[in-house]
């Protein structure tokens, strides 16, 4: 009972952790490389949730639209000014770039609403049991709200003209410049959705527990590991890698002690590294 | 204010052994290691804890460190070197993580979160602190030159060749019949081994480390030396390390002139500045202060020349 129980939360937080995972992996597949500058995008998203829900009094869903919205638009802004220089000079300089720009925004956030914990204005509710497994309404929330946003996230690859090209970018830059693709629009337009879901997933995050500035550097390792473990580079495989990852946390509790919850997903880097370094759905590592 | 300057200097030195290790690794061979802070704690606390529990003396320890810190960055370069460079970059950051992770929860360790006070300082009671810090100085200047030439000496060896060579073209010297991975993964066994050394003499010269001293922050500090200083050679390492202290320490005194902030806004925007001191470097003087120089072969500018050139050759 108690597997099964672990079972059902690695699958919620999974699926919750795939949100940011998604945009981490989009990025590297349309700009080719590992923004680290994620993690901030994350903190900046849960505080301007906090905002839009303690301060404005908002519901939970639509300040998860306003988390998506203010970390978007900030992640189109830090790419262009800060990152875009960048990406001439190679992935060495953009990395330790998008590093030294997640720490100035995560200061930023100190500066404004300083260290200490915080934690949104939601309905208190009772835990719903289903034969001896329980769940929090909050959590099921969260799940219902990361499927939803992530099945419309497919919907605009598939369908939309502009995902469609976004997809093209992906596939072979040169091919999509020839068919008239402009590069620009579709970088920009990555970093927005991206960094947009990395914000939501910061406060899905937050909702569960309480944030703080470090809220998006303390789970970047987790992030990493599911888009490394699904294959870095592809969106499907960042959801699976997402749900391998938060069930291998919640299993590893049967072993370890908590604090060792993110050298779990280090674990899980160095094994699919070493074993099948593509990832389990995974595109070209070499 | 002599004591204060004393400790900058040291300060300083370890920035600079640091800086010339990641010379070796980013500079030199153009591999990333986000978690140089990780292998700088391997070094610390395996000779804090030998000299501390086991009462190894303090070069033994040194030296201990040095190996310990080395062998992790061989097993991480192993794993990752074949692999494109954004792997390198994740691991080696979740390296330094799982590091703090572990130092900071196994209490039988190293008093997890609580730290390693009490670590022996060579002479540290028969000198007092002023006289100890003033040799502490010494010793860590002496190292850091005996370090520099050291690199030197790599730098203009044939393996520093290779690595320059693997950074600029990784193709070119494979088809030259290097192994490319072999030249990758010394490079780190030599770097990470620095980075060991910068670590031991720091817990001895402290004679406290603690899980939080080990931020990524400090990855940044030694990232902006070699940078500043200018990549890819060992002076501007060294005279990169010494501005980069330079800085972080003005800070701590401008910071307190900002009027209405409090303490923890004042720590942030100091962060802040580093982290933006590094961007602006790494965009606008990313060559440095003190340039590589490439060493141009005369290449013959005519055909007729070159014969001549190749007559003398043979």
């Amino acid at each position: 009972m108690e597997v099964l129980q672990l079972i059902v939360n690695g699958l919620m937080a999974g699926t919750i952790l795939a949100v940011p995972a998604i945009g981490l992996t989009a990025i590297f597949a349309v700009l080719r490389f590992t923004n680290f500058a994620l993690a901030s995008h994350m903190t900046i998203g849960a505080f301007a949730g906090f905002v839009a829900n303690v301060t404005f009094g908002l519901p939970a869903v639509a300040s998860l639209a306003f988390a998506f919205l203010i970390a978007g638009l900030v992640g189109v802004i830090s790419d262009e000014l800060v990152l875009k220089p960048f990406r001439r000079s190679g992935f060495i300089t953009t990395a330790i770039g998008s590093i030294a720009l997640t720490i100035a925004l995560e200061n930023l956030v100190r500066f404004i609403f300083g260290n200490q914990l915080r934690g949104y204005d939601l309905p208190i509710q009772r835990d719903w049991s289903f034969s001896g497994i329980r769940v929090s309404p909050q959590q099921v929330e969260n799940f219902v709200v990361a499927v939803i946003v992530m099945a419309m996230l497919f919907a605009f690859l598939a369908f939309t003209r502009t995902g469609k090209s976004m997809r093209a970018v992906a596939d072979n830059p040169m091919l999509a410049a020839i068919k008239g693709i402009n590069a620009n629009v579709v970088a920009r337009l990555v970093s927005f959705v991206a960094m947009g879901l990395a914000g939501l997933g910061g406060m899905l995050i937050g909702l569960d527990t309480t944030i703080d500035p470090l809220i998006g550097f303390k789970t970047i390792l987790q992030i990493f590991a599911a888009a490394v473990v699904g294959g870095l580079g592809s969106i499907p495989g960042a959801v699976v890698g997402a749900l391998v990852v938060g069930v291998g946390e919640e299993l590893s509790l049967l072993v370890l002690s908590p604090a060792y919850r993110t050298a779990v997903g280090f674990i899980a880097i160095l094994i699919v590294l070493t074993f099948r370094p593509r990832g389990i759905l995974g595109q070209r590592a070499y | 204010m002599e004591h204060y300057l004393v400790a900058m200097g040291v300060t300083a030195g370890i920035y600079a052994m640091m800086a010339l290790g990641m010379n070796v690794i980013w500079g030199m061979a153009g591999l990333i290691n986000l978690g140089l802070v990780g292998f700088f704690a391997i070094g610390a606390y395996t000779s804090g804890l030998l000299t501390l529990k086991l009462g190894w003396p303090i070069p033994l320890g040194i030296l201990a460190g040095m190996a310990a810190a080395s062998v992790s960055g061989v097993l991480v370069a192993m794993i990752t070197v074949r692999l494109r460079g954004d792997y390198l970059a994740i691991v080696t950051l979740g390296f330094a993580e799982t590091m703090r992770v572990v130092m900071s929860n196994e209490l039988w360790i190293a008093n997890g979160t609580d730290g390693l006070s009490g670590i022996p300082g060579p002479f540290r009671q028969a000198l007092g602190p002023h006289l100890f810090n003033l040799q502490f100085l010494g010793i860590v200047v002496a190292v850091t030159v005996i370090l520099f030439f050291l690199v030197e000496r790599l730098v203009h060896s044939p393996f520093g060749r290779v690595l320059r060579g693997i950074r600029d073209d990784e193709q070119i010297v494979a088809v030259a019949g290097k192994n490319v991975v072999m030249f990758k993964v010394k490079a780190f066994a030599f770097g990470t081994a620095a980075l060991g050394l910068a670590g031991a003499l720091y817990g001895h010269f402290t004679s406290f480390i603690a899980p939080d001293l080990f931020a990524p922050l400090l990855t940044l500090y030694v990232k902006l030396s070699l940078l500043a200083g200018g990549l890819g050679n060992s002076i501007g390492a060294v005279v990169g390390a010494v501005l980069v202290v330079f800085f972080l320490e003005s800070t701590r005194f401008i910071i307190p002139w900002v009027p209405g902030i409090s303490a923890v806004q004042g720590a942030a925007l100091r962060e802040l500045l580093i982290a933006i001191a590094l961007l602006v470097v790494l965009r606008f003087y990313a060559r440095g202060l003190v340039p590589e120089r490439i060493a141009q072969p005369q290449l013959p500018s005519t055909p007729a020349q070159a014969s001549l050139v190749i007559g003398k050759s043979t």
